[in-house]
């Protein structure tokens, strides 16, 4: 029998980035709220020793333990799901601060092109510029009206950057903190992509140019070009992440407390609300329940439609009619890229996660579309994360993979090698989505997320094209010998892409098409919330967190307003 | 490829002639040990010292945590050394220790693949869907480990640690054509595993148990755990910094 926990106003799945932000704003604005995290408690004094990459970057000890929980994946709806037995494509985080303790920072917005992207798109190609096959639809807000969410959002992480980005939404406001240092090796692709006619500028970053004190007085170190960013928590309290910023201002209050070792299983649900969360203490296997006036998904896209599925609130997605919204448009992201060889040796293992220098003249509709065969298209950029030598062993394609001459081009190469990647957008296509596994299940046995999920034609010729254009940019750049990615084919779940999922529980105006209002309040239980990137309609061309951020911070205002008047918020 | 035959053989001559001890050794038990460190009678390993900025006298031993004998031990030892070999650059697999690394690892939550999910049931599916094995890494290399050794007898009557590098290098393409039958895995899957192994017990913090001396990173530029580079990030020159182990941080 579980146990019944004594209520309290708001309760959040997940204390990650989108936990903290909306414990942060509930419990200043004097809710008493509750988090519940399946992982454990961290902190800055758990990264003093951390510049380990094997530990780290290779058996990601930060990240998910898939023995308790994965999904399974197939290409498409022919194919058997199977699980994802170890973490490839993306890392999934687990413990307090989630993935955002060990992310890059680069923190970009939207462009207002992907808020409105199926008006803009009919105004300018017609309507059938993609097929009908591609589910596109406008989020049902626009820039404009996120713009002080934003700006909010990048205050309090105090974003290094410049604004000098002539394709960006307008600002209300300059980044918090000047842009991150122009190295040797970031200048070598402005000078390029310059001299090619783009706009290239400093990638808005999360590791502090400067010292920092947010609004919370909250203060983030200054960034020192460690090299041990992705995949790593930062020694220095200079990678803004929510464990130095959002959770401890929640505490500060003293009206918001963590229960760690928390596995939330599911939402419970009476009539046209919700009133609390089941959940499994993961050390002594007893249930409890955990009562709320407001509950909010912040378990990441996964687990965010997974609780929603199990606890069957919404209708599932069905391919085959198209009713039915949760779990539709699953997105991910096109990696477009090419890699350079250079004759000078270069300090390729100094660098930051967010060091870097970006283009958006191939993003979005920053160009026309009218000639080419996809819509939208990704941020390029260089950036210089600090290379590492497990994971970085570059060899030209006529180089074996392993013995002597293998031996010798990859230490050759190590530090006389750069790469450009895109970040591509990612089309919402009916034949990708998610759904719950029907044989599969989690430690708790609750069944496992299904993932179907593929390339499509859009992709495939977006890909091609911006791998075109980087690969010039590299030429320019005067690498001696330039290797264009590879063509795309089908999506494999095995090597690391990015952590960027998108869709599942998306966002909308209209109860038909989403699942979500613009507040991210369920249609069918006012007082459930559910925030992440689950809640993009499609993908864009940039990371997501500075977008989803802005989201949780219109979402944390909603859920105050309601606490004081209930109902629907739209 | 003759040239990289004779070092192999001129290799095992020394050791045979060093006296340290005898068998063990051909496999790189103590090759790891001959460099970058002093090797006292009971096998307690010293830093040398003198090339380390930060020298706290560290000992520490090798051993076996994985494998149960030699034999094992030493045709996994010459695998690695083929795929990451000693050259003109610096030591190979066996001179970094590798084969300590891998056996250790395989000891622990790597071998069993602790934080990866094991629940069947088991298919082999696509490419595109990742392992799917039932076995853990520690089943797969001991599997592995004694294909190797069948194959060396099948073609060539002799076991793997005898046949000369062309010979070695023809079985370890075999198994990376997955051109080996084994059980539960494929023979490319394994190959891909060992390939990875090795480049993880190359370069990973000496902590570990390979890289010895940080010597990987040494031929690699890479200075391992360093505080800050924001001194020096705007330099255009090229800085070769000697390397430090994160180790440093924890004495
Ligand atoms: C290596 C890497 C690099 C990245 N770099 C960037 C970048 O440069 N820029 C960018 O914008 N984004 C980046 N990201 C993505 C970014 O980390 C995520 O977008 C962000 O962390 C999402 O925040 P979230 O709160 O939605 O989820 P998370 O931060 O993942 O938090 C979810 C939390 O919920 C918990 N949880 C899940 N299920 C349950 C359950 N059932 N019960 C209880 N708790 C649960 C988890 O343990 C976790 O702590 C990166 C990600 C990775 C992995
Ligand atoms: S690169 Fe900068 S922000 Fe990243 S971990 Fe190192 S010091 Fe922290």
């Amino acid at each position: 029998m579980a146990k019944t926990l004594d209520k309290v106003n708001v309760v959040t799945v997940g204390v990650g980035w989108m936990g903290g932000i909306i414990a942060a704003e509930c419990a200043k604005a004097g809710l008493k709220v509750r988090g519940l995290e399946r992982g454990k408690s961290r902190s800055t004094a758990d990264y003093q020793m951390i510049h380990d990459e094997y530990r780290y970057a290779i058996r990601y000890e930060l990240m998910q333990d898939l023995s308790k929980e994965t999904i399974t994946f197939r290409n498409h709806r022919k194919m058997r799901a199977l699980p994802m037995r170890q973490l490839g494509s993306f890392l999934l985080g687990e413990n307090l601060g989630g993935a955002g303790t060990h992310w890059n920072g680069h923190t970009f917005r939207f462009l207002p092109y992907d808020f409105q992207i199926k008006t803009m798109t009919e105004q300018k190609y017609g309507k059938n510029k993609l097929s009908s096959d591609y589910l596109l639809q406008d989020w049902g807000v626009t820039y404009d009206e996120l713009e002080p969410y934003f700006d909010k959002f990048e205050k309090t992480a105090g974003i290094s950057g410049e604004y000098t980005n002539p394709f960006a939404g307008k600002r209300s406001n300059d980044f918090p903190t000047p842009p991150m240092k122009r190295t040797p090796i970031l200048k070598k692709f402005e000078t390029a992509a310059s001299s090619l006619g783009y706009h290239p500028y400093m990638l808005p970053s999360a590791n502090l140019s400067e010292a920092y004190e947010n609004p919370d007085g909250e203060t983030i170190g200054a960034c020192q070009y460690c090299g041990f960013c992705d995949r790593f928590g930062c020694e220095y309290g200079a990678k803004t992440s929510a464990e130095i910023t959002v959770i401890p201002t929640a505490m500060k209050t003293g009206n918001f407390d963590v229960t760690f070792h928390a596995n939330v299983v599911e939402v419970l649900k009476s009539g046209n609300k919700v009133t609390g969360v089941r959940y499994v203490d993961t050390q002594t296997g007893e249930e409890f329940i955990q009562p709320a006036d407001v509950v909010v998904l912040t378990s990441y896209v996964m687990n965010n439609a997974k609780l929603l599925m199990v606890s069957k609130i919404g209708e599932q997605y069905n391919p085959d009619t198209g009713r039915g919204t949760l779990g539709k448009n699953y997105g991910y992201q096109i990696l477009p890229g090419a890699t350079g060889f250079f004759d000078e040796q270069m300090n390729v293992f100094m660098g930051a996660g967010a060091l870097g220098m970006t283009i958006d003249d191939f993003n979005g509709d920053s160009f026309d579309h009218s000639d080419v065969d996809f819509i939208h298209g990704g941020s390029i950029s260089l950036t210089q994360p600090g290379y590492r030598p497990i994971q970085t062993n570059p060899i030209q394609p006529d180089v074996p993979a392993w013995g002597a001459e293998f031996k010798k081009a990859s230490i050759e190469n190590f530090t006389r090698m750069l790469s450009i990647g895109g970040q591509g957008a990612s089309m919402p296509h009916k034949e990708n989505f998610m759904s719950l596994d029907p044989d599969y299940k989690d430690a708790y046995g609750v069944p496992l997320l299904q993932l179907t999920y593929n390339f499509t034609e859009q992709d495939r010729n977006m890909h091609k094209y911006l791998t075109d254009r980087i690969a010039e940019i590299m030429k320019e750049m005067g690498a001696k010998t330039v290797v264009p990615g590879n063509p795309i084919s089908d999506y494999d779940i095995v090597p690391y892409q990015t952590t960027h999922n998108t869709g599942g529980t998306i966002m909308g105006t209209d109860p038909a098409t989403s699942v979500v209002n613009t507040y991210l309040q369920h249609w069918d239980a006012e007082n459930l919330f559910v925030v992440g990137a689950g809640n993009f309609p499609h993908n864009g061309g940039y990371n997501p967190t500075g977008t989803i951020g802005a989201l949780a911070y219109r979402t944390a205002e909603a859920i105050q307003k309601y606490s004081k008047t209930g109902g629907s918020l739209v | 490829m003759a040239d990289d035959q004779k070092k192999g053989l001129s290799r095992r001559d020394f050791l045979k002639t060093t006296g340290i001890a005898t068998g063990a050794l051909v496999g790189g038990g103590l090759i790891g040990g001959l460099v970058g460190y002093n090797v006292n009678k009971d096998g307690v390993q010293r830093k040398s010292g003198t090339e380390n900025a930060e020298d706290h006298d560290v000992t520490s031993v090798k051993g076996l945590m994985f494998f149960t004998n030699h034999a094992d031990f030493n045709v996994l030892s010459q695998a690695v050394e083929r795929i990451f070999p000693e050259d003109d650059l610096g030591p190979g697999a066996i001179g970094l220790g590798v084969p300590y690394f891998i056996d250790n690892q395989l000891a622990g939550n790597y071998g069993s693949n602790a934080r990866e999910y094991m629940q069947g049931p088991f298919f082999a599916g696509e490419a595109t869907q990742g392992y799917q094995s039932s076995l853990t890494r520690a089943e797969m290399f001991r599997q592995g480990i004694a294909k190797m050794e069948e194959e060396a007898q099948k073609r060539y009557q002799k076991p793997f640690v005898d046949l000369d590098g062309g010979q070695m290098d023809e079985i370890i393409t075999s198994f990376q054509k997955n051109e080996v039958e084994m059980k539960g895995v494929s023979s490319e899957f394994f190959f891909r595993i060992l390939r990875q192994a090795t480049l993880e017990g190359a370069y990973a913090d000496p902590i570990y148990n390979g890289n010895n001396n940080m010597d990987a990173w040494r031929m690699k530029g890479f200075p391992g755990h360093q505080f800050a580079y924001i001194n020096m990030i705007e330099d255009e020159k090229f800085q070769k910094i000697e390397p430090k182990s994160i180790s440093s941080m924890q004495h």
